[in-house]
């Protein structure tokens, strides 16, 4: 079984498993960070959205041998105590119903604000249009990433 | 009345365990089915869906912290939060010192825990509140014995009891010898007007969890030893196994085992992946020996029985053949809509480890009890050998009502004699799943002279039937003749409970009927209803739970709001006006053109569901449901042939997404009445509203779901979507 580095959330990680394992799995059955969820495994849901050297990617549709030597970061890692600006508006604005789909939501969103700090409506349902929620709170998630976009451009 | 000024009394039977905590402290455990017992019906066969009772716990420490155990599974219709909420108010304790605990099944403590039917907060209203007064009531009396003074002249307020002289003691001080009194008979509930928690935006408890990652669904559970299972069901409903040939799935590394369970092939290994990958190596074959269904033979099948008349008449008013015979004008339609899976966004899953001494399952069940009753059963081991964990689940629609996966991770571990978390991949999940059942509807109307004279309701659907209460929604009691009938043919296509069972087709049938009706007759299709409604007003009719008076009033709201009849000519409207779960909801759809196609712009929606006992939530499932009703009326397709499902992932079953949700304007009639279901009743209108404002648009009738096969309204090239 081959032996890949990475950084994962700021910390170099070493995982045995096989080339092809998606790094959705390595991450959850391996390195015991289940924030990031499994939903469709084909790049359809959205819900095991990480972070790329900062870009947001579908986990299940990537493998560990794809990111051999690279930096990630997951929903445990997007900030210390859940005080990024993204989580904190969808704290601010009630989010989740069952709250499955919401790291995917959430990882996807903050990608998104990195690049572009005051998106129209327009441009964050776009978006977020790859991410599905079953339950239906569309409405919260795009509300969130208004209230989240505020904040960052008062920052900024 | 309001139900809040009720007097209930409770027998000391009610609060099956009062006990101090080896820690000190009160532990207060109410056993709420016995409590409501004579104020509810009592509940019916598991999979009818309509019913719902709970029982609490309360703990409060001697420090003064108090936790709540909400004993009820939490799908995402927010009782974890709202439950509590409801104990907390009559205890007279600050919600920011209330910890909530999932509790676990215990069938000794609690009964009836289970998630469904719209009903946790209804059948909770009363009895969760007794528990909290009643708890509070033991506080009291414990602080006046310690003051000796009489407990009518102690109050209380955010966790501290205050006597005449202004002496106080925080809950903590008391709780246990509060622990050892005798359970108070009768306690006052709170007024309305004198809610502090009821009422009040509540923000979701396990909101911090959710955003930071954290553990919480059966997804995510580990044990120490465990081995994770994949699964392989037949192909196609009705098949079963022959052989297998493992060979290349039991070469792959990390792969424990490959065995045949039943009609299915279960691969054992160390990691989720591994296992999905083994499945797909695996070669296996399937014979059956009967004819496989497919959608083409259900739907001759249904039409065959409408067209018959073998039927279980369910009610019937006057007589419904004279009307017709004496009818001015008789209109008659079909609408017929497909099967549907729900799609929890959390697969099916759960953890299962059976040994000698005990049966420990952890995960997402929407019926604890009755789940961990059946695996005993299956395993003939003692119900008080199960240890059943339940977990926030990621969904449920329904779905984990039908606890399947749970028996297939208990048999499994049973068979290797390991820990083992059975997990389903989405492809498993949709095409073995417990359907919505397709369904056709035939409605047949009488008009004489300007007044709905019969209404005949038929329903062919596929294994069962409506749920009792049905056939006395609305117009039962607004129509002199009527009659409801319902008949069934069995498939090997397993179906079940789908979110608002019946409902969330049977109202797009009837309020697109009532449409098409008020424009035969020319009447506004808003008045047709309002004067339906003037004729159940005043019954006697014991079966009728709609009330004319909530019913009229959401309407109108709903007209008012919507600015129907009034709004600008690009904008075309649909109403709808529906009860179901105890809960009266009027809808307005808004369609405008966009690129050519109708786009649905707006939905208007109208609640009487009572009190609302946490609005944030509240709104939350309000708009889920709208969200819902919207994406599964326009594309939710699903199909069979052959006995194979059409679709097994996201790529081709089409889910709605952020581009295509409507503004919603959720408008909530202020009330002081009971608080009625939620999770629910706003999905069955909105089919409907659309419909009908399709109509208004182009002219054209739909009598079938999803709307977007209808390819003269919308232009959809090809079903798959990219994500
Ligand atoms: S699980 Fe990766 S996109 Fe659905
Ligand atoms: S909150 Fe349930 S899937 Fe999004």
């Amino acid at each position: 079984m081959p032996t890949y580095q990475l950084t994962v959330n700021g910390e170099l990680k070493t995982v045995e498993v096989s080339k092809d394992m998606p790094v959705l799995w390595a991450l959850r059955d391996y390195l015991d960070l289940v924030g990031t969820k499994f939903g469709c495994g084909i790049a359809q849901c959205g819900a095991c959205t990480i972070h790329l050297e900062g870009t947001a990617i579908r986990s299940c549709s990537i493998t560990m041998a794809q990111v051999e030597g690279k930096s990630i970061t997951t929903i445990e890692g997007l900030s210390k105590d859940g005080e990024h600006p993204v989580q904190k508006a969808w704290k601010s604005v009630d989010v989740p119903q069952c709250g499955y789909c919401q790291a995917g939501q959430i990882m996807t969103a903050s990608s998104f604000l990195a690049k572009n700090q005051s998106p129209s409506k327009q441009e964050i349902k776009d978006a977020m249009h790859g991410n599905i929620c079953r339950c239906g709170a569309y409405k919260r998630i795009c509300k969130a990433v208004e209230v989240a976009a505020e904040e960052i451009a008062e920052k900024a | 009345m309001s139900s809040t000024k009720t007097a209930m009394t409770f027998s000391r039977r009610s609060f099956i365990r009062t006990s101090s905590l080896a820690s000190g402290g009160l532990l207060i455990g109410f056993n709420l089915f016995t409590a409501c017992k004579d104020a509810i019906k009592p509940p019916k066969d598991l999979s009818k869906l309509d019913y719902k009772d709970f029982n609490a716990f309360i703990k409060i420490a001697e420090t003064g912290e108090v936790t709540i155990f909400s004993p009820n599974p939490e799908i995402g219709q927010g009782v974890k939060t709202a439950m509590p909420m409801l104990i907390a108010e009559e205890l007279d304790v600050a919600w920011k010192n209330v910890y909530v605990e999932q509790g676990i099944l215990d069938t000794k403590n609690y009964t009836r825990q289970l998630a469904g039917g719209s009903q946790s907060i209804r059948h909770g209203w009363e009895p969760l509140r007794q528990t909290g007064a009643t708890a509070r009531q033991m506080l009291i009396n414990a602080a006046a014995a310690k003051w000796g003074v009489d407990a009518s002249e102690c109050t209380t307020n955010e966790g501290v009891i205050t006597n005449a002289n202004g002496d106080t003691l925080g809950y903590g001080d008391v709780a246990k010898e509060a622990a050892l009194l005798e359970v108070p008979e009768n306690v006052t509930l709170k007024k309305v007007s004198d809610f502090k928690i009821i009422g009040t935006d509540t923000y979701n408890v396990d909101l911090d969890k959710i955003v930071t990652g954290k553990p919480l669904y059966g997804m995510d559970y580990k044990a120490e030893g465990m081995v994770y299972a994949a699964i392989i069901h037949p192909p196609a409903f009705g098949q079963k196994l022959v052989s297998f040939d493992a060979a290349e799935a039991k070469a792959v590394t990390g792969v424990e085992d490959v065995l045949k369970y039943k009609d299915n092939i279960v691969v054992i290994g160390k990691d989720t992946w591994t296992v999905f990958k083994a499945k797909k190596l695996i070669k296996a074959e399937w014979a059956s020996d009967k004819d496989l269904e497919s959608t083409e033979d259900h739907d001759k099948i249904l039409t065959d029985i409408l067209d018959g008349n073998k039927f279980d008449t369910r009610r019937s008013d006057g007589n419904i053949k004279k009307a017709f015979a004496n009818a001015d004008m008789v209109l008659e339609r079909t609408y017929e809509s497909p099967f549907l899976p729900h799609n929890c966004m959390e697969p099916m899953n759960f953890y299962a480890n059976v040994t000698d001494d005990k049966i420990h399952l952890v995960g997402p069940i929407q019926t604890p009890e009755g789940t961990a009753k059946h695996v005993a059963h299956l395993l003939e081991r003692n119900e008080e050998e199960v240890h059943l964990e339940m977990t926030r689940m990621g969904g449920g629609f329904g779905r984990r009502l039908f606890g399947t996966f749970v028996v297939e991770a208990a048999e499994i571990s049973n068979m290797i004699k390991k820990p083992v978390k059975l997990v389903y991949s989405r492809e498993d999940d949709m095409t073995a799943g417990i359907y919505r059942p397709a369904i056709k509807y035939r409605i047949k109307a009488s008009v004489k002279e300007g007044k709905v004279t019969g209404y005949h309701l038929k329903e062919a659907c596929i294994n069962d039937n409506m749920y009792g209460l049905i056939p006395n929604f609305f117009p039962a009691g607004a129509v002199e003749n009527y009659q409801v009938d319902t008949a069934n043919y069995k498939s090997a296509i397993t179906t079940g409970a789908w979110r608002a069972p019946y409902a969330n087709f049977l109202s797009f049938s009837e309020q697109s009927f009532f449409d098409e009706l008020a424009e035969l007759m020319e009447v506004d299709p808003v008045q047709l209803r309002l004067d339906l409604l003037q004729n159940v007003k005043g019954t006697t009719d014991e079966r009728i739970e709609y009330s004319p008076k909530r019913m009229e009033k959401v309407i109108k709201t709903a007209v008012e709001k919507s600015g129907w009849g009034t709004k600008q000519q690009d904008t075309y409207q649909g109403f709808v006006a529906y009860y179901c779960h105890n809960t009266h909801v009027a809808q307005v759809a808004d369609i405008v053109v966009k690129n050519n196609e109708p786009v649905v712009k707006k939905i208007t929606c109208v609640v009487d569901c009572g009190i609302v006992v946490n609005p944030l939530g509240a709104l939350n499932q309000i708009e889920g449901g709208i969200v819902d009703g919207v994406g599964h009326a326009m594309y939710g397709n699903f199909s069979f042939k052959d006995g194979v499902p059409s679709d097994s992932n996201f790529n081709s079953y089409r889910l709605i997404r952020m581009n295509e949700v409507p503004e919603i304007g959720t408008h909530i009639i202020e009330s002081e009445l009971a608080p009625t279901g939620l999770g629910e009743p706003t999905l069955p209108p909105v089919g409907g509203a659309i419909a009908n404002a399709l109509k208004a648009l182009t002219g054209k009738r739909i009598y079938k779901q999803p709307f977007i096969n209808n390819p003269d309204l919308f232009k959809v090239p090809n079903k798959t979507i990219v994500g």
